[in-house]
C-alpha cells in the first residue's frame, strides 16, 4: 500500500515521516521519529502507557492513526521538560518516588499535565478519577496521586 | 553513609523524561528483523499437517521455522526439559508456539503467522482439577505431604472442629512492559542478546543450548525490566531463544516483543488453588490440628512448579503453632499456560489457605479473628531467646513449624499490638458493627492480617551472589552485580551499599546493566533475594578494594591501617586527609589493583524437601495489615475503604523504595483476591487476554485512606545493613482485604460465608445469596 507523507508539529517542532495509512501514532512515534518515550502497554487504548496530547486533547496514541496527525500538534512525554528544566510534575514524582519500574510514567506524566492545564486545582478525588485510564503495576498510585497534587500547589504558587 | 536515606530510584531522573530505554526501545541496527509466534488455537492433540507456504509468501517475510529446522535443543524450559520452543508435534494447550516468523516489521511478521493453514488431531484436554485428579495427571509419583503428628486421631479427639473448601484464582503478572529481546549477531558465531529477564544466566544457558555453543559464548544484558513480579523469571526464554536461532541463521539482528493479548496468551501465570481444610481446636479457640490439601493447577510443563508448590506448603502455617499438622500437595497438570513463578511464589496461597481457617473458626466460635489469632501465634523471639526449660510445651517447641525449623525473630505480637492501636481497630470495628445494624443494603467490613514470610530460595544452591567493582583513577566507582532492576530499586540500594562502603556520595557510583560477561553464574533476581545477596557481595568486592587501599596508604604516610577512614567523600590517613579520588590516584601511581569482585552466600540455610525437614529460610520476614471495605448488597460491588499497614523491613536499606514496594505489593496482592479474575472456557482458551477483560487495580481503587510504616527494627541476622527483604512479604498484606469482604458478607446472615477467591462482584453477590433470607 502507498504510504501517506505527514506533516506534524511534534513537542513545537515541525517533522515529516511517511506512514503506512494503518500504521499507529504510536508506532510512527516510536519507529519513524525515535521518540521511545511512549510505550505499547496494551495496544488497545485501556492502559494509557502511550498517553500523547493531540491538539491538546489528551489520546491514546495507539488508537491514533499516523495520518490522523498531520497538520496538528502533538505533544509527548520527550517535550515536557522545557530547555532541560524539568516540569514540576516530573520533579514531584522524582521527589515522591511516585515510579518504581517507569514504563507507565511517561503516560501518567503526560496525562496528568493534561489534567492540570485544564484544571489547576483538582481535589484528590478528581485526580484518581482522572488518571484511571493509566494502569500502574508496580506501586499501588499512592505516590502518584501525592505528586501530582503536590504539583499542582506547586505550578499554583501555592507551598505544598 | 548512603544507607537508610529515602533517595529517589537512581533511573527517576530517566524514566520522568521518557529516557530510560526498555528493551524494545533500543536503536535497532539497519536490516533488522521482527519475530512473531503462530500460535495454537487447541488445548490438546497432536499436529497433523502445517501448511505455512501463505506463511513465507505473505509480504515482508524473510525466514520461517519450525521444529525441525532447529539445529540443536529444542526447549526453553528453565527445570524439566519438557518445554520444546516450537511444537515437536504434539499441542498442549492454547497459544503454544508452533512456528517461528521472521519479517520486516513487527506487524508483517504478526500478520503473516495468521495465514498458516493447522490440521490437528484433536484431543480432550485436562483442564479441570476433577479431570486432572481422574486422569491422574501430575507432576511428581504422587501428592507431597509435610507435617507432624497423627492429624486423624487429633482431629477426632479435638473438641471442635471446622472443615470447608476454599477456591483460590490465578493471577496475571501484567508487567506494563511485555515480554521483549533481541540479538545481535557478533563474529564468530557469537552472539549478543538484550532481553527483559530477571534471570540473565539462564537466558544465557537456553541461548547456548539453542544455538550449540558454549555458554562464553552468549553473553546477555539487562539493564532494566518493565516489571516483573516473577513473569520474567522463565518466560522471556523464549523470545531470547528465537531471536538468537533468528540472529544466527540470517546473519541479522532480531528483535521480539508479544503483543500484550499474545503475552497473556503464551505465558504462565500465579498458580491457582483449591484448599480442602479441616480443623480441629478447643473452645478457647487453640488449634490443635489442621488438615490442609493443596490441589495445584500447575499447567502444562513443569516450570517452577514443584518449589512453588512446596512453598504453599512452607507458608501453610502463616503465622500459627500448630501442634499436630499435614500439608499435602497436588500438583497437577493441565492443558493450559505453564503456571509459573508470582511474587509469593506460592506463599501466598497457602498463607490465604490458613488465614481462611483462622476465620473459620473464630466465627465457629463467636470471637474476635483477632484475639483468636494472636492466641495462636508462634512464641515471640525473646520468649524463645530466654527459653532454657527444654519441656513439653516450652517456647522453643511452641517455636517449631512443620517443617522443623524454629521461628527465632517471630515480631508479630508487638506488631499487632502496635497495628491495632495506630488503625483504631477496636472502635472502628465496633463502627462497623454499629452501621451494618442501622444499614440494611451497604455493609461494611473489617479485617486483620498477619503475615510471616521465609526468606531465601528453597533451592539452597541458589543462595549465592557475586559482583564486579572498578575504581577508576579519578574516584568514581563503576559497579556490577548480578541482580536484575525490574522498578524495585534494586540497583539503587545497592549503589548505596557501595556508596557507603567507600564513603562517598552517590554520584560518584555508576550502576550498570547486568551482564552475564561482568558477573556469571548469576541466580534469578527472585524470592525476594535481590539486596540480601547482592548487596552483601558489592560490600565484598567494595571492602577487598578499600583494603588495598588502606593498606597502601598506612604505608605511605606510615600510620597503621586501622587509622584509613572512609567517609564523606574523603580518606583520612593519620592526620592526612585527601579526597576520595586523589586517595583513588594515588593508589593507581602506586601500582594497587583497584577492581575487584565479590562473592556471598547465605548461611545456615540447609533444606530435604523430599523429606519436608530443615531450616529451607535465613530469616522470616513480617508484616500486618488491617482493611476496612463496603459492599452494596444487591449487586455485590464493592471498595476499600481505608488500609492500615505495618511492615518489617529490618533496618530499611531506603524506606522510600521500601514503603514503594509495601503499598504496591498490598495493591496487587489486594487485586489478586478481589478483581483480578482469570476465565478459561470449556476449550482451554483463556477469555481474560486483556486489560478490557482482565481487571487489574486502577487509580481510583486505590484505598481513600491508605496509611503504611515501617517497623522500627533490625534483622537478628546478620543481613546487609541489617536489613531484610521486602519484595515479596507485603504482597500477602492484601490479604486483609479479602478477610473484610468475606466479613462484610458475614454480616448477610448467621453462616459462614462461602466466598472464594477472586471476591469479584460476582462471587460476593453469589456468596450473599447463599447466606439465607435474613436481609
Amino acid at each position: 500500500m502507498s504510504k501517506i507523507h505527514v506533516t506534524t508539529t511534534v513537542n513545537g517542532d515541525e517533522v515529516e515521516f511517511l506512514a503506512d495509512p494503518r500504521e499507529t501514532l504510536l508506532d510512527c512515534l516510536r519507529d519513524k521519529l525515535g521518540m521511545t518515550g511512549s510505550k505499547e502497554g496494551c495496544g488497545t487504548g485501556d492502559c494509557g502507557a502511550c498517553s500523547v496530547t493531540l491538539d491538546g486533547t489528551l489520546v491514546c496514541s495507539c488508537l491514533v492513526l499516523g495520518v490522523e496527525a498531520d497538520g496538528k500538534q502533538v505533544g509527548t512525554i520527550e517535550g515536557v521538560a522545557e530547555g532541560g528544566v524539568l516540569h514540576p510534575l516530573q520533579k514531584k514524582f522524582i521527589e515522591h518516588a511516585a515510579l518504581q519500574c517507569g514504563f507507565c510514567t511517561p503516560g501518567i506524566l503526560v496525562a496528568a499535565k493534561a489534567l492540570l492545564e485544564q484544571n489547576p486545582n483538582p481535589t484528590e478525588t478528581e485526580v484518581r478519577y482522572w488518571l484511571a485510564g493509566n494502569l500502574c503495576r508496580c506501586t499501588g498510585y499512592d505516590k502518584i496521586v501525592r505528586a501530582v497534587m503536590d504539583a499542582a500547589a506547586d505550578l499554583r504558587g501555592e507551598a505544598a | 553513609m548512603s544507607v537508610a536515606k529515602p533517595l529517589p530510584h537512581d533511573a527517576a531522573p530517566l524514566h520522568v523524561t521518557g529516557q530510560a530505554r526498555y528493551v524494545d526501545d533500543i536503536p535497532l541496527p539497519v536490516g533488522a528483523l521482527h519475530l512473531a509466534f503462530g500460535l495454537s488455537t487447541i488445548a490438546r492433540g497432536r499436529i497433523l499437517s502445517m501448511d505455512l507456504e501463505p506463511v513465507r509468501s505473505a509480504p515482508g517475510v524473510v525466514c520461517v521455522m519450525t521444529s525441525e529446522d532447529l539445529p540443536f535443543a529444542n526447549d526453553v524450559s528453565p527445570s524439566a526439559h519438557d518445554e520444546p520452543l516450537l511444537s515437536d508435534g504434539s499441542v498442549h494447550y492454547v497459544g503454544q508456539p508452533l512456528f517461528l516468523v521472521a519479517a520486516t516489521s513487527h506487524m508483517a511478521a504478526r500478520k503473516a503467522v495468521r495465514l498458516a493453514v493447522v490440521d490437528y488431531a484433536e484431543e480432550t484436554p485436562i483442564l479441570t482439577i476433577e479431570e486432572a485428579l481422574a486422569a491422574d495427571s501430575r507432576f511428581e509419583e504422587g501428592p507431597r505431604v509435610y507435617g507432624r503428628g497423627d492429624v486423624p486421631a487429633a482431629l477426632a479427639r479435638a473438641p471442635r472442629t471446622v472443615s470447608g473448601r476454599f477456591e483460590i484464582g490465578g493471577q496475571e503478572h501484567f508487567y506494563l512492559e511485555s515480554q521483549a529481546a533481541i540479538a545481535l549477531p557478533q563474529e564468530g558465531g557469537d552472539v549478543i542478546v538484550g532481553s527483559s529477564t530477571q534471570h540473565p544466566t539462564e537466558i544465557q544457558h537456553k541461548v547456548a543450548e539453542a544455538l550449540g555453543v558454549p555458554m562464553h559464548s552468549v553473553r546477555v544484558e539487562t539493564r532494566r525490566m518493565g516489571g516483573g513480579f516473577g513473569g520474567k523469571e522463565s518466560q522471556g526464554n523464549a523470545l531470547a531463544v528465537a531471536c538468537a536461532l533468528v540472529a544466527r541463521a540470517t546473519g541479522r539482528a532480531a528483535s521480539m516483543r508479544y503483543d500484550r493479548d499474545d503475552d497473556m496468551v503464551i505465558t504462565g501465570k500465579r498458580h491457582d488453588f483449591r484448599i480442602d481444610y479441616a480443623a480441629g481446636f478447643d473452645d478457647d479457640g487453640r488449634l490443635l490440628a489442621v488438615d490442609v490439601t493443596h490441589y495445584t493447577r500447575c499447567g502444562w510443563g513443569m516450570d517452577l512448579s514443584l518449589p512453588v508448590a512446596d512453598r504453599a506448603m512452607l507458608h501453610a502455617d502463616n503465622a500459627y503453632w500448630i501442634p499436630e499438622i499435614r500439608i499435602t500437595s497436588h500438583r497437577l497438570k493441565t492443558n493450559m499456560q505453564s503456571a509459573t513463578a508470582f511474587r509469593g511464589f506460592g506463599g501466598p496461597q497457602g498463607m490465604i489457605g490458613m488465614e481462611r481457617i483462622m476465620d473459620h473458626v473464630a466465627h465457629d466460635l463467636g470471637l474476635d479473628p483477632v484475639e483468636l489469632r494472636r492466641l495462636n501465634y508462634y512464641p515471640s523471639a525473646q520468649a524463645v531467646s530466654e527459653d532454657a526449660s527444654g519441656g513439653r510445651i516450652s517456647a522453643k517447641m511452641k517455636a517449631l513449624t512443620p517443617y522443623g525449623q524454629v521461628v527465632e525473630d517471630f515480631d508479630l505480637h508487638e506488631m499487632t499490638e502496635a497495628l491495632l492501636a495506630s488503625s483504631d481497630y477496636a472502635g472502628r470495628k465496633a463502627a462497623v458493627a454499629a452501621w451494618n445494624a442501622a444499614n440494611p443494603v451497604i455493609k461494611k467490613g473489617i479485617a486483620f492480617a498477619p503475615v510471616k514470610f521465609g526468606i531465601s530460595f528453597t533451592l539452597t544452591h541458589l543462595n549465592q551472589a557475586g559482583a564486579l567493582v572498578h575504581v577508576y583513577q579519578d574516584g568514581s566507582i563503576h559497579l556490577n552485580h548480578g541482580g536484575t532492576e525490574m522498578g524495585q530499586g534494586l540497583f539503587q540500594k545497592v549503589a548505596q551499599v557501595a556508596a557507603s562502603r567507600f564513603g562517598v556520595g552517590m554520584e560518584a557510583v555508576k550502576i550498570t546493566a547486568t551482564d552475564t560477561a561482568k558477573v556469571p553464574n548469576t541466580s534469578a533476581t527472585a524470592a525476594s533475594s535481590g539486596s540480601d545477596l547482592n548487596g552483601m557481595a558489592v560490600k565484598a568486592a567494595c571492602d577487598t578494594i578499600r583494603e588495598r587501599m588502606a593498606a597502601y596508604l598506612a604505608q605511605v604516610y606510615q600510620a597503621d591501617v586501622t587509622d584509613v577512614h572512609f567517609a564523606d567523600g574523603h580518606v583520612t590517613v593519620g592526620t592526612e586527609r585527601m579526597s576520595f579520588a586523589e586517595a583513588a590516584g594515588k593508589a593507581y601511581a602506586g601500582r594497587i589493583s583497584l577492581s575487584a569482585t565479590g562473592f556471598y552466600k547465605t548461611p545456615k540455610v540447609d533444606w530435604d524437601r523430599i523429606k519436608g525437614d530443615g531450616r529451607p529460610f535465613f530469616y522470616f520476614a513480617y508484616g500486618a495489615s488491617v482493611t476496612e471495605v463496603a459492599i452494596d448488597t444487591l449487586t455485590g460491588e464493592n471498595r476499600i475503604l481505608r488500609a492500615d499497614i505495618l511492615h518489617d523491613a529490618g533496618a530499611s536499606l531506603n524506606p522510600a523504595l521500601d514503603i514503594g514496594q509495601i503499598e504496591g505489593a498490598y495493591v496487587q496482592g489486594a487485586g489478586w483476591l478481589t478483581t483480578e479474575e482469570l476465565v478459561w472456557d470449556d476449550k482451554g482458551r483463556l477469555r481474560t487476554h486483556a486489560p478490557s477483560t482482565y481487571k487489574i487495580p486502577a487509580c481510583s481503587d486505590r484505598p481513600d485512606v491508605f496509611n503504611v510504616a515501617l517497623w522500627d527494627g533490625e534483622n537478628r541476622e546478620d543481613t546487609i545493613y541489617r536489613s531484610k527483604a521486602v519484595g515479596e512479604p507485603p504482597f500477602m498484606l492484601g490479604m486483609s482485604a479479602y478477610l473484610a469482604l468475606s466479613d462484610a458478607v458475614a454480616a448477610c446472615g448467621a453462616g459462614y460465608p462461602a466466598l472464594n477467591a477472586p471476591a469479584t462482584a460476582e462471587e460476593i453477590w453469589r456468596a450473599i445469596g447463599g447466606m439465607g433470607d435474613e436481609l
